[in-house]
């Protein structure tokens, strides 16, 4: 490494860049907060029911099994979209309905298939954590995933 | 040693390599189920293994920071450890905290966010205990010398604990949630946990290759300088897809392949200070798992992070198992190998015994690490697939995962003999040590 820099000058640097690069970034995120709220989600829309439906989601950890717009854990298919696989922005009824049943049915007695537990959910619950999956369908993703499979 | 406190690293280092162990058990659990998917379906499901198998990894590490800390910060600041009482209170309920944690889990007791599933006491507990370590070590710091390695030091760990505060931030908008959760999650791993690395690297070459202080400090200034400009802005390669604006983008693609950068400086400072330094060092074990973890922490963290970094890349890769892979290798190399170079530093002073396992040590080294290599590779190889076979051709995701079921197990199989190599590591590390024969053909004692 040069001899032009000296170790206080390297530490002069880091201290200065850090701060630098640290307030561009809060200042980002605080714009990509406001673009959230305002712009790329349903604010209106998020009612009551899909904060409860969120922590339905969150109780009982569906995201170390699922993952929802790609992060979780892999184990079982993405969710973020999965109210538009069930074609509920077309048919919501039907597609509620699905869900619910699909996740009633649950664990399928199919062996060597990945196994999702039964939850009990209330039929409040399922109406919930249905209502924020169709929140987060509508969420602008930048056309992510590239396919509704997800 | 030469500081009587220093020996509270030991408790820290017992408890972190118990967690390590238990963290490797909840992993090939959860392998096995990746294989056969009825394993256990009846006792424990899938997630409840996983969530135990990530919060042990990032506790234990937290642990084996601060064991870390203890052993080096009365050498740098050149003065005892402000008050081992608080270290040791500190450790317990850092410990009842993680117990809690797990013990809580195996119930079905937890909360929902992924890494931050720890039920609010819990995570109080470690806010608190964390504080009181951090109070503690601060101490030391401001009553001693202020080098760069134990500044830096403690500067990433004051920071880890400010973002670590978002955890109990869980706004209803899941875009803001998410935008929030990665303050926490990359900003410690990718930001200033590399502080941590960072310092922890410099001590050790310091210490082992006796290369002027002055060459290493600045290296150090280089390396967490190129961290953090390049570590910060890099967090946009998670606000891609999320509900964030497009900007992010090209900035975050930009950034965070900047991100290697980092990891490539350490790796050639811990190369050129090993070739430079003119000490050849009685522990190499300890010199093999330093220069080893900067280089697993290259690839691992740089290149494999850099695979799939770029927006248009990541748009067909993102949650996929190449993100296993490279999480899986990231942290090996550049936090697991470094608490694990330190421990293996450390240990024989910690306890008195001069000559160790060396060897035993060593073949641990080249077991575990070709082993987390091959994992990586297979899960690499899983996800490509399923990269192509889902987000190209749109195959359902049941379907691809049934594709994969060859490198699941093979993944098993590496994640075995990962746990094989665990258990040599800790038979090295706290086993019987070799006695020190004297020198020449003096009668030995039967």
């Amino acid at each position: 490494m040069s001899e032009m820099l000296s170790r206080n000058r390297a530490r002069n640097i880091f201290f200065g860049g850090s701060t630098f690069f640290f307030l561009l970034f809060a200042a980002l995120t605080a714009h990509s907060h406001w673009y959230m709220v305002n712009v790329s989600t349903d604010r209106e829309g998020l009612t009551e029911a899909v904060a409860r439906g969120k922590h339905v989601w969150e109780k009982h950890s569906c995201i170390n099994c699922h993952s929802l717009i790609g992060e979780g854990a892999y184990f079982a298919p993405e969710l973020g979209n999965v109210w538009t696989r069930y074609g509920g922005r077309e048919n919501p009824d039907s597609a509620r309905a699905a869900l619910k049943g699909w996740i009633k049915a649950q664990p399928l007695n199919v062996p060597g298939r990945r196994k999702m537990p039964a939850f009990d959910l209330s039929e409040q619950e399922l109406d919930d954590l249905v209502e924020f999956f169709r929140w987060t369908d509508a969420i602008d993703t930048q056309d992510w995933p590239p396919h509704p499979v997800g | 040693m030469k500081y009587a406190s220093q020996q509270l690293a030991l408790p820290y280092f017992a408890v972190a390599m118990l967690l390590f162990l238990l963290q490797v058990v909840f992993g090939i659990l959860a392998a096995t189920v990746y294989v056969m998917p009825d394993f256990m379906a009846a006792i424990e499901p899938f997630h409840i293994m996983r969530m135990s198998h990530t919060n042990l990894l990032i506790v234990w590490l937290l642990i084996g920071f601060m064991g870390c800390t203890y052993y080096l910060l009365p050498e740098e600041a050149e003065t005892e450890t402000h008050s081992p009482l608080l270290a040791w209170l500190g450790l317990g309920i850092f410990a009842v905290a993680g117990a809690g944690a797990l013990l809580s889990y195996q119930f079905g007791i937890h909360e929902g966010r992924e890494f931050l599933e720890q039920p609010l006491w819990c995570k109080v507990l470690i806010t608190v205990s964390f504080l009181m370590f951090l109070y503690n070590c601060s101490r030391t710091l401001l009553a001693g010398r202020k080098t760069a390695i134990n500044t830096v030091l403690m500067m990433g760990l004051w920071l880890a604990a400010i973002f670590w505060l978002f955890a109990f931030y869980n706004p209803d908008n899941l875009s803001v949630d998410k935008l929030y959760w990665w303050w926490i999650v990359h900003v410690w791993v990718e930001g200033v946990w590399e502080l941590i690395m960072g310092s922890l690297l410099a001590y050790l070459l310091i210490k082992m290759t006796g290369v002027d202080r002055e060459i290493i400090e600045k290296w150090l200034y280089v390396i967490i300088g190129l961290a953090l400009f390049s570590g910060l802005l890099g967090t946009g390669h998670h606000y891609y897809w999320i509900g964030a604006p497009g900007y992010w983008q090209p900035l975050g693609s930009i950034f965070s392949t900047l991100e290697v950068a980092p990891f490539l400086a350490m790796v050639m400072f811990a190369f050129y200070m090993f070739w430079k330094g003119r000490r050849n060092h009685p522990n190499s074990a300890a010199m093999l798992w330093t220069l080893g973890s900067a280089t697993v922490a290259f690839f691992g963290a740089g290149v494999w992070g850099f695979l799939h970094t770029l927006s248009f890349v990541n748009y067909y890769s993102h949650g996929t198992q190449v993100t296993a892979a490279h999480g899986h290798l990231a942290f090996y190399g550049a936090y697991v190998m470094m608490v694990l170079a330190i421990i293996t530093y450390a240990m024989p002073q910690l306890r008195k015994v001069q000559p160790f396992n060396q060897l035993l040590n060593m073949w641990s080294f080249w077991i575990m690490t070709s082993a987390m290599c091959f994992m990586t590779f297979t899960l690499t190889f899983a996800g490509v697939v399923q990269t192509h076979l889902q987000r190209v051709l749109g195959m359902n995701y049941m379907e691809v995962q049934s594709q994969l079921t060859i490198f699941y197990a093979m993944r098993l199989g590496a994640g075995t003999v990962v746990a094989i190599a665990v258990l040599l590591y800790l038979v090295a590390i706290f086993g019987p040590a070799r006695q020190r024969l004297p020198q020449g053909n003096a009668a030995v004692a039967a």
